[in-house]
C-alpha cells in the first residue's frame, strides 16, 4: 500500500484524477433533480413485447451459432447423400423394396430420411441446443447477469425451452425440406404409393409430410424438454448434452431386448419411428395421437423438473 | 425466487417520493451457509443510506460476493431479509446495474452485441431505445471503438470496461459493483474511480466492493468491513476514521532531540524510532512545529501530517493484517 501522505495528496487535489473525454458526464435531463435518486423512469414494462424480444434475442444467438449452423448443414446433406446413392442403386434396373419405393417417387425420400435420421442425429442435434440452453448459459457465467437484468427465471426457462422446441422443428424442417428438392431432382413425381398399397396424389403426399413434419418436430421437442431439465442441473453442457443422448441410447438398447419389450410404450424413440402411421390408408390418426400424448407427457413432466429446479437454484456460476 | 412480475397500470416505474428517500439497502441478520456447511455470510445487519457511494471492504473469501449475490436474488439467504430499493426485488432489479464476480459475456458476439443480449433480457428496457442506449454505455467507458470488435479478443482491462458498461445500460437508481477495478491498469482504475464519482453525483447509489482499502478511501463516503462473513464495522468513512488520531511524523537524523521538542510542545504519545519520530498532532499546527523543530536545531529532513487511514482501523478492529496489494 502506498504511505500515507500520498492519499492525503490525492484526496486534497481532485486534478491528479484526469477524467478523459470519454468519461465525460452524459447530458442530464434539464429539470431533473440534481440530488436523490435520477428521475428518469424506466419505461412501462410490456411483459408481451418484451418477451418475444428476449426470444428473438435467443433465436439469433442459436441460430447464428457456428456449431448449430454446422449441425443443420449435416442434417441437410444426409438425405442429399440417401438421395444419391439409391440413385445409384437403382440406376441398374428395376428394384423392388424400398430402394424401389424411392426410385419410384420422389416424395418417398423424405420419409425414409426421417427413418434414417429420427433416431439418432436428429436427437443429437436437440440434445445439444437443448443441453446448452440453461448450462452453457451458467457455465460462461452469463447466467447471472441475464437473471440480474432481471430476466426472471420462469420467464427465462420458457425462453429456453421455446428456443429449443423451434430449433427441434428446424431441424425437422431442413431435413423434411432437403430430402424433399433432392427427391424431386433426382426421381419422378407422381401419385404416391402407400405403405398398404393404395396411391395417394403428390398434393395428398405433401400433405402427408407436413403431418410427418408436425409429428416428428413434436417428438423432439419432448426431447427438448429432457435436455433443457438435464441443462439446469450442471454448468457443464457437454454433461447435460452427454446425459441426454445416454438416454436415448438407453432407450433404444431396452427396444432391442424382446424380455423388455414392456416397457417400449413409455420410450420416446419407439413413438419416434411411429410417424410411418401417415403411410397407412387412411393415415392411422390413433397411433399419432398416442405418440402425440406420449410426448405432451414427457414435456410437462419434464418441464415440471425443470422449473422446479432452475427456480430454486443457488446461481453460484 | 424470483418470478417478474409486472403491475398493470403501476405508475410506471416512476422514482420513489424524493423526500423520503429511505436506504438503498437493507438487510437484517442476512445468513447464507452453503451445502458443504460452509457458512459465507453471518447474520449481517448492513445499510445503505442512499446517495452513498457504498465501500463493501474485506479481505479474500470473506462474503462480499455472496453478499451481492444475495442481494440480487442469485442466491437464495439461508436467514435473515433484505430489501433493495424499498421495493420487491423484480422491480427494484430493472433499477439496478451490477458487476458481480468480473465480467462474463458471450466471446463469440462483438461487445455492442453483447449489451444488446443483456438489454433484451431486462423486461422494462424498450428495445426501440436499446442502440443508442448501449452505445451511451459503450462510450461512458471509452470502449465505443471497440464496440464490434468479439468479445474474445477484449483485453482484461476492455472486458472489465464491458462489465461496467453492462451495469449502465439502463438509468439506474442503484450500482452494485464487485471489485470493478480488478485487471485495470493504473489510468483504468483512475476513470472508474472518476466514473464512480460521477455517477454518484447524479444521485445515484453506488455499492462497491474492493479489498483495496486506499480504494474505497478514496471513492467512497461511507463503508463496512467485513472479516470472515462477519460485518466488523460500517459507517461514514469519517466516523470510521474518527476512531483513531491524527499523528505528525518527523523524519530526521536527530531523534532523540527530535522526541525532546514534541514533548515540550506539549503532544501526545511521542514515539522514537529512528530516523523518525512520531507523536498524536491534537490541535496543533504543523507548520508551528516544523518552526520549533528548526529553532531547537533539529535537521528535518521531512514532515508529515499522518492522517488515520481505513487500514489503521481495520487493524485496531480486528487486530489482525489484511491482504492489501495495493
Ligand atoms: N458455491 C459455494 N459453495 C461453497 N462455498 C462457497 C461457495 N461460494 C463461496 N463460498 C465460500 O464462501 C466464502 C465467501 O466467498 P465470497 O466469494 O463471498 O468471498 P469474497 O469476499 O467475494 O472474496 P474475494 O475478495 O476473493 O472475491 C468463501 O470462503 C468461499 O469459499
Ligand atoms: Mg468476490
Amino acid at each position: 500500500m502506498s504511505t500515507a501522505e500520498t492519499e492525503v495528496d490525492v484526496r486534497r487535489t481532485p486534478g491528479l484524477v484526469p477524467v478523459t473525454e470519454t468519461m465525460r458526464t452524459v447530458e442530464r435531463e434539464p429539470g431533473a433533480a440534481p440530488a436523490g435518486p435520477p428521475a428518469a423512469a424506466p419505461p412501462p414494462s410490456r411483459p408481451v413485447a418484451a418477451f418475444w424480444r428476449l426470444l428473438g434475442s435467443e433465436l439469433g444467438l442459436t441460430f447464428r451459432r457456428p456449431r448449430n449452423q454446422v449441425m443443420l448443414a449435416v442434417l441437410a446433406s444426409v438425405p442429399l447423400l440417401i438421395g444419391i446413392g439409391l440413385r445409384i442403386a437403382a440406376g441398374d434396373e428395376a428394384v423392388g423394396g424400398l430402394i424401389g419405393a424411392v426410385a419410384g417417387n420422389s416424395l418417398m425420400l423424405t420419409f425414409v430420411s426421417f427413418s434414417f435420421l429420427v433416431l439418432l442425429l436428429m436427437p443429437v442435434s436437440v440434445a445439444v441446443v437443448g443441453g446448452d440452453s440453461v448450462a452453457g448459459e451458467a457455465g460462461a457465467g452469463t447466467l447471472r447477469y441475464l437473471l440480474a437484468a432481471p430476466a426472471g427465471r420462469t420467464r427465462l426457462l420458457a425462453v429456453k425451452y421455446l428456443n429449443a422446441v423451434l430449433f427441434a422443428y428446424a431441424v425437422t424442417i431442413v431435413v423434411a425440406l432437403s430430402a424433399l428438392v433432392t427427391g424431386l431432382v433426382l426421381f419422378p413425381v407422381g401419385p404416391v404409393t402407400l405403405l398398404s398399397g393404395s396411391t395417394v396424389s403428390v398434393a395428398e403426399g405433401l400433405l402427408r409430410i407436413l403431418v410427418t413434419v408436425g409429428y416428428v418436430g413434436a417428438g423432439m421437442a419432448a426431447l427438448a424438454a429432457i435436455a433443457v431439465a438435464l441443462s439446469t442441473f450442471t454448468e457443464v453442457s457437454i454433461g447435460a448434452i452427454a446425459a441426454t443422448m445416454v438416454l436415448v441410447i438407453v432407450a433404444q438398447v431396452i427396444r432391442a431386448i424382446p424380455q423388455l419389450d414392456f416397457l417400449a410404450p413409455y420410450l420416446l424413440p419407439t413413438w419416434w419411428t411411429r410417424f410411418d402411421a401417415v403411410l397407412r390408408s387412411p393415415i392411422d390418426l390413433a397411433a399419432l395421437g398416442q405418440g402425440l400424448l406420449v410426448f405432451g407427457a414427457y414435456i410437462g413432466l419434464f418441464c415440471s423438473i425443470a422449473w422446479a429446479r432452475f427456480t430454486g437454484k443457488d446461481i453460484t456460476s | 425466487m424470483t418470478v417478474v412480475t409486472h403491475e398493470a397500470g403501476a405508475p410506471s416505474g416512476a422514482a420513489p417520493p424524493s423526500g423520503d428517500p429511505g436506504d438503498a439497502i437493507v438487510t437484517h441478520g442476512l445468513t447464507k451457509r452453503f451445502r458443504g456447511g460452509q457458512v459465507a455470510v453471518d447474520a449481517l445487519d448492513l445499510t445503505v443510506p442512499r446517495g452513498s457511494v457504498f465501500g463493501f471492504l474485506g479481505p479474500n473469501g470473506s462474503g462480499k460476493t455472496t453478499t451481492i449475490r444475495m442481494l440480487l436474488g442469485l442466491v437464495a439467504p439461508t436467514a435473515g431479509d433484505y430489501s433493495v430499493l424499498g421495493m420487491p426485488l423484480a422491480r427494484a432489479l430493472p433499477r439496478v446495474g451490477a458487476l458481480v464476480e468480473g465480467p462474463a459475456f458471450y466471446p463469440y458476439l462483438s461487445g455492442e452485441a453483447n449489451l444488446l443480449r443483456f438489454d433484451a433480457a431486462d423486461p422494462t428496457a424498450a428495445g426501440a431505445t436499446a442502440r443508442t442506449r448501449v452505445g451511451e454505455a459503450l462510450e461512458r467507458v471509452g470502449l465505443s471503438a471497440a464496440a464490434g470488435k468479439r468479445f474474445r479478443n477484449y483485453s482484461l482491462g476492455m472486458r472489465q470496461r464491458l462489465a461496467i458498461a453492462a451495469a449502465l445500460l439502463g438509468p439506474r437508481e442503484l450500482l452494485v459493483l464487485d471489485e470493478p477495478t480488478n485487471g485495470l491498469d493504473p489510468q483504468g482504475t483512475r476513470e472508474v474511480r472518476a466514473l464512480v464519482k460521477e455517477i454518484a453525483a447524479d444521485g445515484t447509489t453506488v455499492f462497491v466492493s474492493s479489498h483495496l482499502l486506499a480504494e474505497v478511501e478514496q471513492m467512497c463516503t461511507h463503508a463496512a468491513i467485513m472479516r470472515t462473513g462477519n460485518l466488523v464495522a460500517q459507517g461514514t468513512i469519517a466516523s470510521l476514521n474518527g476512531g483513531l488520531t491524527t499523528r505528525i511524523r518527523v523524519e530526521t537524523p536527530d531523534a532523540a532531540d527530535a522526541a525532546r521538542v514534541l514533548d515540550a510542545l506539549g503532544l501526545a504519545d511521542v514515539r522514537s524510532a529512528a530516523p523518525e519520530v512520531t507523536a498524536e498532532l491534537g490541535g496543533q499546527a504543523p507548520e508551528e512545529i516544523n518552526a520549533a523543530l528548526v529553532r531547537e536545531g533539529v535537521a528535518v529532513r521531512g514532515l508529515a501530517v499522518v492522517r488515520p487511514s481505513l487500514e489503521d482501523v481495520f487493524v485496531g478492529l480486528t487486530g489482525e493484517g489484511f491482504d492489501v496489494d495495493g
